[in-house]
């Protein structure tokens, strides 16, 4: 049966009706307009549908509903702060980290929540940390570069 | 001056010629584009003798598409500088919205920024056979150059019209002319004085040399970059209309399974459900796509099923004269300790894979009649031949539709067709709403199109000095791309043989260059070998072909090929070769681990030349790419199926490379600025197979011939 869910979405509070096991994704993409998380697989395989739970990254395709509490979510459009990129948004421009670009939304947003618990992380915990987001156009290389810089970045603002 | 003003009756032979051959895609007449466009200078500019032929083979349902038209392309200034630019091809991540922009600036004097490209709409760019075999560098650029340059010169003839002065003296830069001597600049929008102005470019347009680009051979960021780094770029599955519904389609349980019987009833229960049913083609629509799901699942069916082939009979299929055996190592070919005399014969067969594109975005599109009008949003590559494919499949005008094609979730080949498209646009018909179908990856793993699989026999002789002398090379199945040889053997024979595919089977980045490559460059290092001869410098001896040595040996050095040390556990091969007038030679560092098999490649230098480069970043970028795309088909991509049905269609079970598969990679661009500039898309992939291979070779002593070589490490002995 529907249920009344109160969503936390880059910082605007959302009340969606839905089932408890609909997706994540889906209620993103459908019910709010947010389109930026993208369907790669469905099944939590590709992590082009990723978003942030309280910061963490999480597979939105394979999150039901029901299973969200309070946690603040944040998706690829919530990263721009007043008309000004994020440092990873930044970063992946300068490294020209796309091609298609279909990938690059869970890309940002899991080497946002990666750097939200790991300031300056080494290539292989980059590596690790995103080892289930894929990029069919074979852009690993500049990812890890672009990671990096803005870790750079990141850290030199907080000095 | 040749300008013509719009308003003056169209009774130049040369305009109504070219219109009237053109009239098929020019569903937007000049008027029309200066009406939306508003007044100023439109070039209208032809095509340079016939588009390229889609140089796939059979399958994947393609149809040659009608003959291109007279113009390829056009052009407009309007009032306020802005430029705009008209081209039927497609932006799948190649970043030639970039690219054919810098072309345009470079001859036009302005800034990238100032010019917009409107690309793959079928009502709005004139027709074009679609976006593949690396045919936009070379054929597109240039034409947008020569608009772009007879557009500077007719405005600097306007501005000799309106201020009288000496033409040589006056300069062009940043939209503007300029007359140094009195301090006079007028930008191109204030000369074309709010006239209608078009002009057909001609032949004899000179372009710029290559020496003197200033924005083409520079790395012009993505033009649209911020869109997707924001996520605010609405590729096909962005995209919603007013009432549109979500659609899902019935899939048969196997190829070739034919409908026997329906029942909706179910599914037409349930609140808002439009179930459709009209031959095998069973659909059902939602106003959500987890209500269409759930109809989906409502709908029971049963299929007729027909025998169909399985993987483990496809390579004697393809080549009735395969034996398995040569497929993978035969230590009888090989004869390093034999006499100097002898010549080092060798013969071995070798097979590639079904392998699938996997494009991230799956096939998608969005359809909206408006009475007998369609229109249609969806990725593909041939925009232009899928409004011909839905025209036929929906039995209207194809003048009534329109295909419009956002920039793509990319596509390697594999998205020629409109599968999604013909599905969404009977769906809405029935409907009477427009409606929207996001394939599951399930469905894009299934119903799209592979790789062709292919067997690959080769024959071959080198004297014991290693010089080649005889050449004989068989594709059975996979395809003719890049299937001759670029060494130097006099008498060479290649020859493609067609082959009856249990799978639908299409185009795929490089097409069969990479099958082809795989095979010779294997079959070269086994010859080196044979003959005691180091790998490059048997190449070097065997190459009479400057540009395929000059990649080999930039290649080469960059690695350190001369200096490389052997070390348990670690291998190094080298292979090379052309197609689509590039060159690329790649070295490969491999690492073996003997205990679990498991084989990584740990490092990559990619050398490669395709004539002038125009952005060094973003064919860095495609190479880059390339290269690790290679990598899958190299080593563990493969698609199998067992009596008509694909058994692993989902990516835990098809491995395609991630980030741990990523080797460092470094490119050496070889910047050709006296050749034309050719594509690159493609090319760059062919080599990494070989190279992996003879790397393999090289640490194990091992020579495996299929393609992949290594899905779960090294295959037993």
């Amino acid at each position: 049966m529907p249920n009344q869910y109160p969503l936390y979405v880059n910082g605007k509070m959302h009340t969606v009706q839905a089932d408890p096991e609909t997706s994540l994704l889906s209620v993103l993409r459908e019910d709010l307009n947010l389109t930026g998380s993208k369907y790669g697989c469905g099944e939590g395989q590709c992590g082009a549908c990723t978003v942030l739970l309280d910061g963490k990254p999480t597979r939105s395709c394979i999150t039901p509903l029901g299973s969200i509490l309070k946690q603040k979510i944040t998706t690829i459009e919530g990263l721009e702060k007043e008309g000004r990129l994020h440092p990873m948004q930044e970063a992946f421009l300068a490294e020209d980290a796309l091609q298609c670009g279909y990938c690059t939304a869970g890309m940002i947003v899991s080497a946002v929540g990666l750097l939200n618990h790991n300031a300056a992380p080494t290539e292989p915990e980059i590596v690790t940390a995103m080892q289930g987001n894929l990029c069919r156009c074979g852009t690993y290389r500049r990812i890890i570069k672009a990671v990096q810089r803005a870790a750079g970045v990141q850290r030199r603002a907080a000095r | 001056m040749r300008l013509k003003q719009c308003d003056e009756p169209w009774n130049s032979s040369a305009l109504n010629d070219a219109e009237a051959r053109g009239k098929k895609a020019l569903t937007v007449n000049r008027r029309d584009l200066f009406r939306i466009l508003g007044a100023g200078l439109l070039m209208l500019i032809p095509g340079l003798g016939a588009d390229a032929q889609e140089t796939g083979r059979g399958g994947g349902g393609r149809r040659r598409g009608a003959a291109p038209t007279p113009i390829s392309a056009w052009l407009h200034i309007a009032k306020d500088g802005r430029v705009t630019v008209y081209t039927g091809k497609t932006e799948v991540g190649q970043n030639i919205r970039t690219s054919l922009s810098q072309a345009v600036a470079d001859e036009l004097h302005v800034p990238v920024g100032s010019i917009e490209m409107v690309m793959a709409d079928t009502d709005l760019t004139p027709y074009d056979m679609g976006t593949f075999g690396s045919r936009t560098t070379p054929t597109m650029a240039p034409q947008l150059r020569s608009a772009a340059a007879a557009a500077r010169e007719a405005l600097i003839d306007l501005a000799v019209a309106q201020w009288q002065v000496d033409r040589t003296l006056l300069t062009t830069s940043e939209g503007s002319v300029h007359h140094a001597a009195t301090h006079r600049s007028l930008s191109y929008g204030a000369l074309c004085q709010g006239q209608q102005l078009t002009q057909i470019i001609g032949p004899e347009v000179a372009l710029t040399p290559t020496a003197g680009w200033t924005v083409a051979g520079t790395s012009v960021p993505k033009v649209d970059g911020h869109a997707f780094v924001t996520g605010r770029h609405d590729y096909v599955s962005d995209i919603k209309r007013d009432g549109m519904l979500y659609g899902r389609v019935l899939r048969p349980t196997a190829f070739g399974a034919a409908l026997q019987s329906v029942d909706l009833s179910k599914a037409q229960a349930m609140p808002g459900i439009v179930a459709f049913h009209e031959g095998d083609f069973v659909a059902v629509a939602a106003p959500t796509r987890r209500d269409a799901d759930r109809a989906l699942a409502a709908i029971t069916a049963e299929w007729k099923t027909t025998p169909q082939s399985s993987e483990h009979e496809l390579f004697p299929l393809l080549h009735p004269g395969y034996t398995p055996h040569s497929a993978n190592e035969d230590p009888d070919v090989r004869s390093p300790g034999a006499s100097p005399t002898v010549d080092r014969k060798m013969h071995a067969m070798y097979t590639v894979a079904y392998i699938a594109h996997a494009p991230l975005e799956p096939r998608a599109a969005v359809a909206e009649w408006t009475g007998d009008r369609l229109t249609i949003w969806t990725g593909t590559q041939r925009p232009f031949g899928v409004r011909t494919d839905l025209a036929q499949a929906l039995g209207v005008p194809e003048n009534r539709v329109r295909v419009i094609v956002p920039d793509t979730g990319s596509g390697y080949g594999g998205k020629h067709t409109g599968e999604a498209a013909i599905e969404a646009a009977r769906l809405a018909r029935a409907a009477g709403k427009p409606v929207k179908i996001v394939w599951t990856r399930e469905e894009e793993f299934t119903w799209a199109y592979f790789r062709p699989a292919g067997v690959i026999e080769v024959s071959a002789t080198a004297k014991a000095d290693g010089t080649l002398t005889e050449w004989a090379f068989d594709n059975y199945g996979s395809g003719p791309s890049g299937i001759r040889s670029p060494y130097d053997v006099p008498g060479q024979r290649a020859d493609y043989h067609s082959a009856p595919s249990p799978l639908r089977q299409g185009s795929y980045r490089g097409l069969a260059a990479t099958a082809n490559h795989f095979a010779r460059e294997s079959h070269m290092d086994d010859l080196a070998h044979a003959c005691g001869i180091d790998p490059l410098a048997f190449r070097l001896k065997n190459s009479k072909d400057e540009r395929l040595t000059a990649v080999l040996r930039a290649a080469a050095q960059k690695f350190g090929w001369d200096t490389r040390k052997a070390v348990p556990g670690r291998g190094f091969g080298i292979a090379g070769g052309t197609e689509k007038g590039s060159y690329v030679a790649t070295c490969a560092e491999i690492g073996w681990d003997k205990a679990s098999g498991e084989v990584r490649v740990t490092r990559a230098v990619v050398a490669f030349e395709c004539g002038a480069v125009v952005n060094p970043v973003h064919l860095q970028n495609q190479v880059e790419g390339a290269t690790i795309m290679g990598i899958g088909g190299a080593l563990f991509e493969a698609i199998h199926f067992e009596q008509g049905k694909i058994t692993n269609p989902h990516f835990a079970a098809y491995r395609v490379p991630r980030f741990r598969d990523a080797p460092a990679i470094e490119v050496v661009l070889v910047d050709r600025k006296d050749l034309p500039s050719a594509g690159a898309g493609e090319t760059p992939i062919v080599a990494i197979a070989p190279a992996i291979g003879n790397a393999i070779f090289n640490a194990t002593g091992r020579r495996l011939r299929s393609l992949p070589m290594a899905p779960h490490g090294l295959p037993p002995v």
